[in-house]
């Protein structure tokens, strides 16, 4: 047990009156200095382990300042090829002959939109169904979360890109594989956000439900999905947005959306359509993202009351 | 007839209900007294079987209750409803379908999940709701509700069960002086005028003799004391209350005094 330390007993005379022993003020200092001490030896250790943790990744990651600084030239000219036509025109005097495949482009632009859409709806249904047997205070047993939260595990850590890849072999080039894809990421993804917003829910309601007689289902039915629905809704926008940026290079591997043109007109040095179908998946996005931020704002804001 | 025999419930090593044996007549309204941490809400929820019991069984009407399962386990917690200290309602679901959860598990769960509850389930929902006189609220969602509104929701949501028994699991605890009599008068009339059995944790001495024909005191998870209100002595009190005795007798005067108060008002 810590006993209270008083300076001045209580009852004793005030402390402007008190005159302090050397001797006990000196042990003081001392002991107040070495416990600074202390603290400034570990901060810095800590710098140090930091500084070689830093050091030894880029070393390892093969990064090449020197390279970095002598090749910044190709990066900087390649962006300035990137704002002329091949005639050698600025692309603003010609918008004209810079969109020639707009037509074209939209279409797939629609086409990539509409792959991150199916695929973040199929992976929101797949999420509820699973996020349920993966929260820690409604699953049925250890094994059943255990599963599949591996599951959902797989689903996430396996990059959506390598997915697609896969399934471009199995189903055909064109947009099938990239839905597949982005389901699959999405499905562990939003499973996971979903348990984990479920594992946070009042518990009353569901004893509430489960003392009337209700089964499972409708435990889940009326005492959970009322608390978590709009959150739900609000990962679930938040998802597309992220699936929007995931499908546009869905077509560097062939599966599907706008990608794919991107990739030649890289390779092939197209470098005004280049630029011309970047600005147009940048401005797509940015739509998007300000979109989905309102709506989930709104939702957020109806949570408040 | 409900009949509990030896039933122990133990969480770790500390038994929170130990080898208690009860039986409670049908049609019987009886408190269920002690300080906090006795094993009174264990008790009722063992009953309910919201909780399994390490030993012991629970037999009504010739049903051996603590081996039931799937179907019959929720037939059997619809038989015997349950009310919370703290409501335990959908804070957002509106007053009616709240009051339908009672019927859950009497409905398809196909029906129930679409909400499509047939107009016999919802005449059965308001006419409960207007015996407590919640009927206009409705439409409303539960949140928007006080606590003594939101129990009245909460002994409709248990009415539509159906049930033969009530556990009332500290009802009034989180209500103030008004509303505790509100409630357990709503409470006094389910067991005389429909003779419904109930068994009602409560803190309050004052009100367990004030309403109830028969007191069990729970200490350590164990029955203690078993009688008639008159038969609580100060000295079985203190045995039940330890040092808590006088606090809790002038609690309950306390409380007593100011519904009576709040009645003649």
């Amino acid at each position: 047990m810590v006993r209270p330390v008083f300076l001045v007993q209580p009852g004793a005379a005030p402390l402007s009156s008190f005159s302090p022993n050397p001797q006990r003020i000196d042990a003081l200092k001392g002991a107040y200095a070495d416990a600074i001490a202390a603290r400034r030896n570990r901060m810095i250790l800590g710098i140090l382990v930091f500084a070689l943790v830093i050091v030894t990744s880029g070393w390892m990651a093969e990064v090449n300042l020197a390279k970095l600084a002598a090749r910044i030239g190709n990066f900087t000219s390649y962006i300035e090829r990137l704002a002329f036509l091949d005639n050698g025109a600025f692309v603003l005097t010609d918008i004209r002959e810079w969109y020639w495949g707009i037509t074209h482009w939209m279409r797939l632009l629609i086409e990539t939109l509409m792959i991150a859409y199916v695929g973040t709806i199929v992976g929101a249904v797949l999420g509820f169904a699973l996020c349920f047997p993966a929260a820690r205070n409604l699953t049925r047993s250890a094994l059943e979360m255990a599963v599949v939260r591996r599951f959902l595990e797989f689903c996430r850590t396996v990059p959506e890109i390598v997915f697609a890849l896969i399934f471009v072999v199995a189903f055909g080039l064109g947009p099938l594989p990239g839905v597949l894809a982005i389901a699959i990421h999405t499905t562990g993804a939003l499973g996971k956000l979903f348990s984990e917003v479920v594992e946070n829910i009042d518990m009353k309601p569901v004893d509430g439900i489960v003392a009337s007689g209700g089964n499972r289902v409708q435990v889940i039915r009326f005492a959970v999905v009322p608390q978590v629905l709009s959150n739900f809704f609000s990962y679930t926008l938040l998802r597309f947005e992220i699936n929007v940026r995931g499908a546009a290079i869905m077509g560097f591997v062939g599966a599907g959306g706008i990608g794919q043109d991107l990739l030649e007109s890289v390779r092939k040095f197209y470098y005004s359509d280049v630029s011309a179908i970047l600005i147009l998946l940048i401005v797509t996005v940015f739509v998007i993202d300000m979109a989905t931020e309102r709506a989930r704002h709104a939702l957020i804001g109806r949570e408040a009351h | 007839m409900l009949a509990i025999e030896g039933l122990t419930r133990r969480f770790g090593a500390k038994a929170a209900v130990s080898n208690v044996t009860l039986e409670i007549e049908p049609g019987a309204f009886v408190g269920v007294i002690g300080r906090s941490g006795a094993g009174k809400s264990t008790l009722l929820r063992l009953i309910n079987r919201l909780v399994d019991p390490s030993e012991g069984r629970i037999v009504c009407d010739g049903v051996d209750v603590t081996a039931l399962s799937g179907q019959a386990l929720r037939h059997w917690r619809a038989d015997c409803a349950m009310i919370f200290q703290q409501f335990n309602l959908v804070g957002r679901l509106d007053v009616l379908t709240n009051v339908l959860t009672g019927r859950l598990a009497k409905v398809s769960t196909t029906r129930s999940v679409l909400r499509l509850w047939s107009d016999e389930d919802k005449a059965r929902g308001l006419a409960a709701l207007d015996m407590l006189d919640m009927a206009s609220f409705a439409a409303q969602r539960a949140d928007s509700l006080s606590g003594g509104q939101q129990q009245r929701v909460a002994i409709a949501r248990a009415l539509v069960q159906e049930p033969k028994i009530l556990l009332a699991d500290e009802p009034i605890a989180s209500l103030d002086p008004r509303n505790t009599k509100v409630v357990m008068d709503a409470l006094q009339r389910i067991n005389k005028e429909l003779g419904i059995t109930i068994l009602c944790n409560l803190h309050s001495l004052d009100l367990a003799r004030a309403y109830c024909d028969r007191l069990v005191g729970m200490a350590d998870g164990r029955v203690v004391f078993q009688g008639r209100g008159f038969d609580l002595t100060d000295d079985v009190a203190r045995e039940l209350y330890g040092l808590e005795a006088g606090d809790v007798m002038e609690d309950a005067h306390g409380v007593g005094a100011e519904t009576r108060m709040a009645a003649s008002a």
